[in-house]
């Protein structure tokens, strides 16, 4: 008997909603391995994952909070995988809007009304600029994108650390936070007596916008065709390298957006830990939604609800919370598997013995 | 007070060297892989993890040596682990090797919550001593600073001359080189690309698990969360400055233990008063720097990042 491999036209629909859901249960049984070897019971514990993330008004809120930055950060992956630009650093472009955000957030002259726009594209700005760079690098001085992104996440990591235990410290206290942003500046909470606050709403309008681009736009398909084929696309006259500088500042400006919902929703400062690694978990959520910016949405909720399941969980049953991690790295490499399927049909051939 | 300089400027150097072990094998590990056109983005989680992994083993038997042995093995484990998802599934490069590192830096973060708990003092091992090479270490100046180091780092330093030899001249290596240049060749010459890219993920992991038993075995005697803190990084521009060759990797590596020496000292020395987070920043920024220099007049291994299945000859 042989398996082979046999490319496929196109995957049935089922398919590829079956696969990323196949993905993270596959990911969820080999991690069920680790929660016994925590001498927990498994089952229970991801029992009290669910009920903990999803089985309430509150808990579901709190879910949403969480998936808010990563469906933007998604999102950003996605925008820059489609043109093959690997930006890996949406973490450092989160880190940047968060700051330019609280810069804004607490000038005394600024009028109310006016706040949370002007926070909002200041963080857009600077995430976008902050994707700019490994762009630019890499088009003018062939610096490769990927060493450079992850570089630059911990070079802005270091600048934020910096501000906030030099001109940001607390002059009384002395703690390495920044200033609170002014109270007109924080966002709307959407659901009475829980977190949920308006950045849910901007990532979902974000999600449509990004769906709206690559289904509607010239620029779209334009981001797409130089994915596909750079070379091609160059033939066909489209200007590759502003293609790429454009799906890299795209990418960019939805992660710094996800760094103004952080600032303006949940913590109204910048801390050392404003980022719980929300730019890799984007990676994880564009590569489960198969780089579609619909699939980002769901992706990116099923994340948040293990992050948040996972601290509960771990509260009550001891298994370290870095379970979450776990689970998110594994389902990316399940993922990544997966994809084989759609791509090829698996041939069972029955030989006769020779 | 020419003393105290002289003293200052020898610790300075050992200093130099001892961070720069780590870097150096890191780097060479990555050479290898890539070299075979393999980019092992995983580098950052498997430094971690069979860090963690060797920190285990000192921690419950006081064997040092047996606690390297444990970290080569899980970095060479994690490695065929790569080579199962980059080489046979021919996965992209990019994205499982970040997918290695999320996991495997869950993975040691778990573990090491899972046996030393929450909070108390950080758990600690008696770290390696370093080794004074009789008569070499007498030698003024450059005895102290080259000749008492760790027996891992005189390792390190040794296997640079191997590797190269390794790489040019044994038929090994040469499968190892066409399969990144040219695997089309290596294959009609009947040489299995597959294999060949096994053996230097292997040997890549391998090299990467050295690089974490040193930091927790020598330069630090325990594990923390931030021990590794973005060298795997480091070490991925570091080959890209080194061209991908032994050498010239293992004196950006020395250039840059230099880097983080001055980082350190500055840091202590309150010298400057600036914000401690900025010479953090430092060996990151002056990566960077490096890179944007160099990146236009050095080549890739040609086959680096394209998957090569045997049925597309």
């Amino acid at each position: 008997m042989r398996f082979s491999l046999e490319p496929r036209v196109s995957a049935p629909i089922w398919l590829n909603l079956a696969l990323p859901v196949a993905a993270v249960a596959a990911s969820m049984i080999l991690c069920g391995g680790l929660i016994a070897l925590a001498g927990a019971n498994p089952v229970s514990a991801y029992a009290i994952m669910l009920k903990s993330a999803l089985g309430g008004r509150n808990q579901i809120a709190e879910t949403l909070v969480k998936a808010a930055p990563m469906i933007l950060t998604g999102l950003a992956a996605v925008v820059a995988f489609r043109a093959k630009f690997w930006n890996i650093g949406a973490e450092g472009q989160l880190l940047a809007g968060a700051m330019a955000a609280v810069f804004i957030g607490t000038q005394p002259g600024l009028p109310t009304w006016s706040l949370v726009p002007l926070m909002l594209l200041a963080s857009i700005a600077a995430g976008a600029l902050c994707a700019a760079v490994p762009a630019l690098l890499k088009q003018e001085l062939k610096v490769d994108e990927t060493i450079c992104t992850l570089l630059l996440n911990f070079i802005i990591l270091y600048a934020m650390m910096a501000l906030l235990s030099g001109p940001w410290k607390d002059p009384v206290s002395g703690w390495a936070d920044s200033p609170n942003i002014r109270m007109d500046a924080e966002f709307p909470i959407l659901l009475h007596r829980t977190r949920l606050h308006l950045g849910i709403l901007l990532a979902a309008v974000a999600a449509a916008a990004v769906w709206i681009l690559f289904k509607k736009t010239t620029l779209g398909f334009g981001i797409d065709a130089v994915g596909e084929n750079p070379r091609a696309a160059m033939h066909a006259g489209l200007n590759v390298k502003r293609l790429i500088l454009v799906a890299a500042m795209t990418s960019g400006a939805l992660a710094g957006l996800a760094g103004a919902g952080e600032v303006g929703g949940v913590q109204y400062q910048v801390l050392a830990s404003i980022s719980q690694g929300y730019g890799y978990s984007g990676l994880v959520v564009a590569t489960l939604a198969r780089l579609h910016p619909a699939g980002v949405i769901p992706a990116a909720v099923f994340l948040a609800a293990i992050t948040v399941g996972a601290d509960e969980m771990s509260r009550q049953t001891g298994v370290p919370v870095y379970l979450a991690d776990v689970i998110q790295g594994i389902a990316l490499l399940c993922m990544l598997i997966a994809l084989i399927f759609i791509r090829y049909r698996v041939r069972i051939r029955v030989r006769a013995a020779a | 007070m020419a003393i105290l300089d002289q003293i200052l400027q020898i610790g300075f150097f050992a200093a130099m060297i001892r961070l720069a072990v780590p870097l150096l094998l890191g780097t060479l590990g990555e050479m290898f892989s890539e070299r075979a056109g393999i980019l092992n983005l995983g580098i950052e989680g498997i430094i971690t993890l069979s860090a963690i992994a060797g920190f285990l083993v000192a921690y419950q038997t006081g064997n040092l040596w047996l606690a390297v042995l444990a970290s080569a093995l899980v970095g060479m484990v994690l490695g065929l682990v790569t080579g199962v998802l980059v080489v046979t599934l021919g996965l992209d490069q990019t994205v499982a090797g970040l997918g290695m590192t999320i996991t495997c830096t869950g993975l040691a973060y778990f573990i090491y919550k899972l046996v030393f708990g929450a909070g108390g003092t950080p758990p600690s091992i008696e770290p390696f001593k370093t080794i004074a090479l009789p008569f070499l270490s007498d030698i003024p100046f450059v005895g102290p600073v080259l000749f008492d180091q760790y027996a891992l780092s005189y390792l390190a330093f040794i296997l640079v001359p191997l590797t190269a030899f390794y790489l040019r001249h044994t038929p090994g290596g040469l499968s190892l080189r066409t399969a990144g240049e040219n695997p089309l060749t290596a294959a009609s010459a009947g040489v299995s690309v597959a294999k060949t890219r096994y053996k230097a993920l292997m040997i890549s992991g391998a090299l990467m698990g050295l690089a974490g038993a040193f930091l927790n075995l020598a330069v630090f005697n325990s594990f923390s969360l931030g021990l590794v803190a973005g060298r795997g990084w480091i070490c991925l521009a570091l080959v890209v400055l080194g061209r991908w060759r032994p050498l010239p990797c293992a004196l950006a590596a020395l250039l840059f233990g230099g880097v983080e020496a001055l980082q350190l000292r500055l840091q202590s020395s309150g010298f400057i008063d600036i914000p401690y987070p900025v010479f953090l920043m430092m060996p990151f920024l002056i990566t960077l720097i490096a890179m944007m220099m160099v990146s236009r007049r050095v080549h890739a291994p040609a086959a680096l990042l394209k998957p090569f299945h045997k049925e597309e000859r």
